[in-house]
């Protein structure tokens, strides 16, 4: 499946023995008799360019992020890079925070997602100056 | 709870005139009703499983906000931590962390199940003294041995049950 990606599901969760994140889960199988099944790229390339729109509108950033995180699984971090910079193009700060707070919270027990997808962030949470939660103390209640 | 079903009442309750809803409070002689939500109108929650809501918290800025606001649309990497978390908390009222806290609403639950079952005990203990008729007379000591004979008498579950357990011989149980 995706690369960061798990599946969050108890099934997932038992096989997941590794702390680094570049296990595959197994694919999601539905009852289709006769639909193709997305592969996890096709589903991340979707996602990309739902948001690289260049004139997305702060409705379509809000429904694609709750959308995504509706899904049982963690996006990939190129889908959150592409999110981060919709946020960007809305010069909206904290939605990028927010999103950044979202995907810690669906990683629930596995807390070796959160700061791999932190690392692979790093550099556009540097070019765009997005500030962690951690960074800005608010990840403590 | 209300922000819940908020979510879901909104869609229902959106074609709903909402002018009795949006009437301004009305005050009776010194009673002042609640402030009423226009639910009609995107609303602000906070779920963990919605991460971006409708609308953001605040929405009438003081100028300082406004000041603020301006300069988000500038390179965030010029703003300070203070600003970004004002920023924050301009768009949002809880962190997630925040969301998650946990309260202490289980106890709530669990002593008002515990009172009601203790008060319904005393309601019942009640009705046995001063409500239930007297028990007939079949329930004492002759009437239930002379029930008992009779039902040896009849023979009653004979093969495994009650009377194979009496030893008619001996008349005695076995």
């Amino acid at each position: 499946m995706f690369r960061a990606v798990y599946r969050l599901t108890s099934a997932g969760a038992r096989s997941l023995v590794r702390t680094r994140p570049g296990y595959a889960a197994p694919v999601a199988s539905r009852c289709y008799s006769h639909g193709k099944v997305e592969t996890d790229e096709e589903f991340d390339a979707r996602w990309v360019t739902y948001f690289s729109k260049p004139d997305i509108d702060g409705w379509e950033l809000r429904k694609g992020m709750n959308t995504l995180i509706g899904y049982d699984l963690v996006p990939e971090p190129k889908v959150l890079d592409s999110a981060l910079r919709a946020c960007r193009r809305l010069n909206d700060l904290a939605s990028a925070i927010r999103i950044l707070e979202a995907v810690k919270d669906k990683a629930g027990p596995h807390e070796d997602i959160y700061p791999y997808l932190i690392q692979e962030l790093q550099p556009t949470l540097a070019e765009l100056g997005i500030s962690t939660p951690e960074e800005l103390g608010i990840d403590k209640s | 709870m209300l922000r819940q079903t908020a979510v879901h009442m909104r869609g229902l309750l959106a074609r709903r005139a909402s002018a009795a809803v949006t009437s301004s409070s009305v005050r009776m002689a010194s009673h002042e009703v609640s402030e009423t939500v226009d639910m009609s109108r995107p609303m602000y929650y906070d779920r963990v499983d919605v991460p971006l809501p409708d609308k953001p918290y605040k929405d009438l800025l003081t100028d300082a906000d406004k000041t603020l606001k301006q300069k988000e649309k500038g390179p965030w990497s010029q703003l300070s931590k203070e600003e970004k978390i004002a920023l924050y908390r301009l768009m949002f009222h809880q962190t997630y962390p925040e969301m998650k806290q946990k309260t202490s609403e289980w106890k709530t639950v669990l002593g008002g199940i515990f009172f009601f079952l203790g008060f319904t005990g005393l309601v019942v203990w009640w009705q046995r003294i001063y409500v239930y008729p007297p028990l007939p007379k079949t329930f004492e000591g002759d009437s239930q041995a002379m029930q008992l004979k009779r039902m040896l008498d009849m023979r009653v579950n004979p093969v495994q049950g009650f009377s194979a357990k009496w030893d008619y011989e001996k008349g005695q149980w076995k």
